[in-house]
């Protein structure tokens, strides 16, 4: 039963108020507050000049938004909400259990159960194989070692042959394949009605009249970078008067302004700060020594999960015509993020739980439960390529650290995890399939026929949001979008955009093999024009 | 056609004689660009020059160093400036310094020094060794080492352009949008110890190619463009314009600098290599220019490139792949120009005709920003406004 609007806005207040409580933002807020009042102890006579004479009750409250305002804690507050209200899903009724909170239907935390049970099963039977324990105690002149050669980890080759990736996509894939919802009878006989793809499971997804409407700013009579920056349209037009836009919300300082602003792209200039703003880091320095304790926890011990990044890195980042560069920043990033327990917070939120490991010995005894990894995230091969386009924007370890947390707890647990939320793989994948089915049904016809099924050629590219598919400034271009409208529908809707443009190629082959070999390089593919050619300027 | 062929086919001894319908990939005295100690000794005349001439070009700043022709690391002769070396060496005892055979490529002969006695040994190590030391083959230079690069995940890089020249009189050059840059496989680290490491400091592929880590895929190879996005989105837009545009900036020199000695036979054209390292200052430095740039290809993207390279250095130099003609006006239309752009057209320029196309819309392509040919105020660098 739905809330009623003033008790759901009430239970919004409160949750923030709670979540704000226990942020840094709120003990410097108050630290502040009390220097202050040191201060004006010890220097009355200024305090008197400055402020009003003495503090009266009545106007005390128009007063504090006065200095927040003047102080500039009115914008961080504000940011700090924002930040909030995008992350964390609208309140459920306070009687409902947590895992409505996570994912309301329970077919699908069914669903993520079992699969993270086989995840599990899989990395538990590689550790007895190869006989490595999941997490060991690294002895001294290790750690010194690690140490020395923390920013060239690349260079060394430890011999992974016996790892294996825990998982790929195309096996996440067969599991979203068979999800099924029990309450719904599909009939065996395919009808006009049924849904001819991949996907089985009736969810609601938008149209395109809805995402028209959804992502109105990208439409035709909207300046867009990544179209109308382009060498043959003058700057005057629109690049310039953007760029300057940028330049103010950046003074400004204002994230929801910022947010707002990206759906129109950025300007590589100012694309680090504005998603900085967005996501609302600002590196300060508890942060700073947050991540080099993060970094000591990774020289002190050895986890098993760092070899399967190890491995991750070697396979995907490290062999990349855009990435290679920055394979040593990879490993910083990641292995920090796998010891990190604040991203565990992440799981009040995404219908995923995080993998539970027993101290030896004390197998099955609560009391004895350890997260495992401690960030309670199992990478996947490909993992890293989430952190890879990062890489070309910030240079330093620690704040690129910072955007990375944040847009793997705000996005991408989204790409890997059973749900039914809008932006969760499932909904992109059926998302994805059924506009090819609606729009381009020939197409889908045909490729279904031959047994191409378009899913199974575009599924590894919504998993990595197309990160290591497309050239890395079309990549930024999408992101900035993602940013944007804090979804990730966009992929699903990119995905089609990419089969549409190859469409006539696509009607010609006759195996999954060549279908795949037509759309094996997208890095020449422009993101913004085909999405706005697919949105807008397709007659539907 | 090699170097080797070509020093015959222009040689007095065979006494042949181009045809009209005959062209060749290299001028007959490239070398005056393309060996190290040539192109050193080019530039040096010709910042002199335009010191005599008064001008503005050669101005220095308070150090006496040319605010706009600095860019070549300070370089000598050896054996012949053994001595100015050497005093510049005890001006700066910690610094380290590059040798290089004058007439090798790919990075064969080339070693790090940081102490005197080193050159003294090698010196005496190479008298002994044989008696033709002395001829100008077995020269070597000596260059400051850049020790403070530009890192990029703390690793070194040089970046490799390919630089087309129709004619040198009137000076008409392009220069081709697909560079790359090549980076070390092992981490820099300016510590002396490592000084003997050549992993460590040479990026040539070449050389790169021995290492354990040379991958195989990518050969450690990046495209301008990825610098291009990399060095705007962490350092902003200013100095990244600025950067390519001193780069363009130091290709016309150098080329301007050799344009008088050189032999601008009508049957030539020359696609050169150079290369150039950046600091951590965001300042270019020419290390050196090749005649003949690696054309062979370490991956599929570079098979890519070296194939449309080759396909557009042709278009210009042989227009509409008709039989070629050497008596023809050597300007091709914008179409017929592929990846390449025009980076300086001396008659354009001094006619000051219209520099339509020398500039792109944000002024990231070719030429220097405003100032300095305001401040210069001479015709030929009507191309720089």
């Amino acid at each position: 039963m739905m809330l009623d609007q003033d008790s759901g806005l009430s239970l919004a207040i409160a949750h923030i108020v709670q979540r704000l409580k226990g942020s840094s933002l709120h003990s410097q807020l108050e630290r502040q507050a009390r220097n202050g009042l040191d201060e004006s102890f010890e220097d009355v006579g200024k305090w008197v000049s400055l402020h009003k004479p003495e503090i009266k009750l009545e106007s005390l409250k128009e007063d504090i938004k006065e200095f927040l305002k003047e102080s500039g804690w009115e914008k961080k507050l504000q940011n700090a909400v924002y930040s909030e209200l995008n992350v964390f899903p609208s309140p459920c009724h306070p009687a409902a259990p947590p895992e409505q909170m996570k994912e309301p239907l329970a077919y699908m935390r069914k669903a993520q159960g079992s699969w993270e049970k086989r995840i599990l099963k899989s990395l538990n039977s590689m550790c007895t194989e190869l006989s490595i324990p999941l997490a060991r105690k690294r002895p001294i002149s290790e750690q010194k070692e690690l140490l020395n050669k923390w920013n060239e980890m690349g260079t060394d080759e430890p011999d992974l042959s016996l790892f294996r990736p825990v998982y790929a996509p195309k096996d996440f894939l067969e599991v979203l394949m068979n999800l099924r919802n029990p309450n719904y009878e599909n009939g065996d006989q395919p009808s006009s009605r049924n849904h001819l793809g991949l996907i089985q499971v009736p969810l609601k997804v938008k149209d395109i009249p809805e995402l028209k409407e959804y992502f109105g700013e990208l439409g035709l009579n909207t300046g867009q970078l990544g179209i109308d920056d382009s060498a043959q349209v003058p700057p005057e037009l629109f690049e310039n008067e953007h760029l300057r836009i940028g330049q103010k919300v950046l003074t400004e300082q204002d994230s929801a302004a910022a947010q707002q602003y990206v759906r129109q792209g950025c300007p590589t200039a100012l694309r680090a700060e504005l998603w900085a703003l967005i996501l609302n880091i600002s590196n300060q320095p508890e942060d700073i020594l947050y991540y080099e304790q993060l970094k000591s926890n990774v020289i002190q011990h050895d986890l098993l999960v760092d070899s399967l990044i190890y491995k991750d890195v070697k396979l995907t980042a490290s062999n990349d015509d855009y990435y290679f560069v920055f394979e040593d920043y990879l490993y910083q990033v990641l292995f920090c993020f796998s010891r990190d327990t604040s991203v565990l917070e992440h799981f009040t939120y995404s219908s995923a739980t995080p993998p539970k490991s027993y101290i030896r010995g004390k197998l099955g005894m609560e009391e004895y439960a350890v997260f495992y990894p401690p960030s309670g995230v199992i990478p996947f091969h490909g993992f890293s390529m989430y952190v890879a386009p990062l890489c070309f924007l910030y240079h330093e370890p620690s704040k690129l650290y910072q955007i990375f947390r944040e847009m793997y707890v705000r996005f991408f647990f989204r790409l890997h995890s059973i749900s039914s939320h809008p932006s969760g793989i499932v909904s992109l994948c059926l998302l994805f399939e059924t506009l090819l089915q609606t729009h381009l049904p020939q197409l889908f016809y045909h490729l279904r026929e031959i047994g191409a099924q378009p899913l199974r050629i575009s599924f590894k590219w919504m998993v990595r949001a197309f990160s290591g598919y497309l050239a890395t400034d079309q990549l930024l271009l999408l992101w900035d979008r993602i940013l944007g409208y804090n979804s990730l529908e966009i992929l699903a809707v990119l995905a089609a955009a990419v089969f549409a443009f190859r469409a006539v190629n696509l009607m010609e082959v006759t195996s999954l093999a060549a279908a795949e070999a037509v759309l094996a390089d997208l890095s020449t593919l422009k993101v913004m024009p085909l999405l706005q050619i697919f949105l807008f300027a397709t007659v539907t | 056609m090699s170097i080797q062929t070509i020093r015959n086919v222009f040689s007095v001894e065979t006494g042949y004689r181009l045809s009209d319908d005959q062209i060749v990939n290299h001028f007959p005295n490239h070398y005056e660009l393309t060996r190290k100690d040539l192109m050193v000794k080019n530039i040096k005349r010709y910042r002199k020059e335009l010191e005599k001439e008064g001008s503005p070009l050669a101005e220095k700043d308070e150090n006496g160093k040319y605010i706009y022709l600095d860019f070549v690391p300070v370089t000598f002769m050896l054996p012949a400036d053994y001595n100015l070396f050497v005093e510049e060496f005890r001006k700066n005892p910690s610094s380290t310094w590059i040798m290089k055979p004058c007439g090798k490529a790919q990075g064969k002969g080339i070693f790090l020094i940081n102490k005197l006695s080193q050159i003294k040994k090698w010196s005496r190590d190479s008298k002994t060794s044989s008696f033709v030391s002395q001829s100008s083959k077995e020269a070597y230079v000596i260059s400051l080492y850049i020790n403070n690069p530009l890192l990029i995940g703390g690793k070194k890089f040089d970046l490799r352009l390919y630089v087309l020249v129709s004619t040198y009189r009137p000076l008409r050059c392009y220069m081709y949008k697909l560079g790359f840059c090549r980076f070390c496989t092992v981490k820099y680290t300016p510590s002396t110890s490592e000084l003997d490491n050549m992993f460590v400091h040479l990026t040539n592929v070449a050389i790169q190619k021995h290492g354990d880590d040379y991958n195989h895929i990518h050969g450690g190879k990046w495209t301008v463009s990825n610098l291009h996005l990399y060095l705007e989105s962490t350092r902003g837009k200013e100095v990244t314009n600025k950067l390519f545009n001193e780069i363009h900036w130091i290709i016309v020199q150098s080329l301007k600098a050799v344009s008088p000695v050189m032999n601008n036979d009508k049957h030539c054209f020359e696609c050169y290599g150079y290369d150039i390292i950046i600091d951590d200052k965001l300042k270019p430095w020419l290390i050196e220019v090749n005649a003949s740039p690696s054309l062979t290809s370490s991956t599929a993207n570079d098979r890519i490139l070296k194939y449309n390279l080759i396909n557009d250095t042709l278009n210009i130099a042989v227009p509409n792949g008709e039989i070629p003609d050497c008596k023809w006006n050597k300007s091709p239309p914008k179409e017929a120009l592929g990846s390449y752009e025009v980076l300086y057209d001396e008659e354009m320029a001094q006619s000051g005709g219209p520099d339509r196309d020398l500039r792109s819309r944000s002024g990231q392509s070719i030429g220097i920003k405003g100032n300095r040919a305001r401040d210069s105020g001479k015709p030929v660098l009507t191309t720089w406004k």
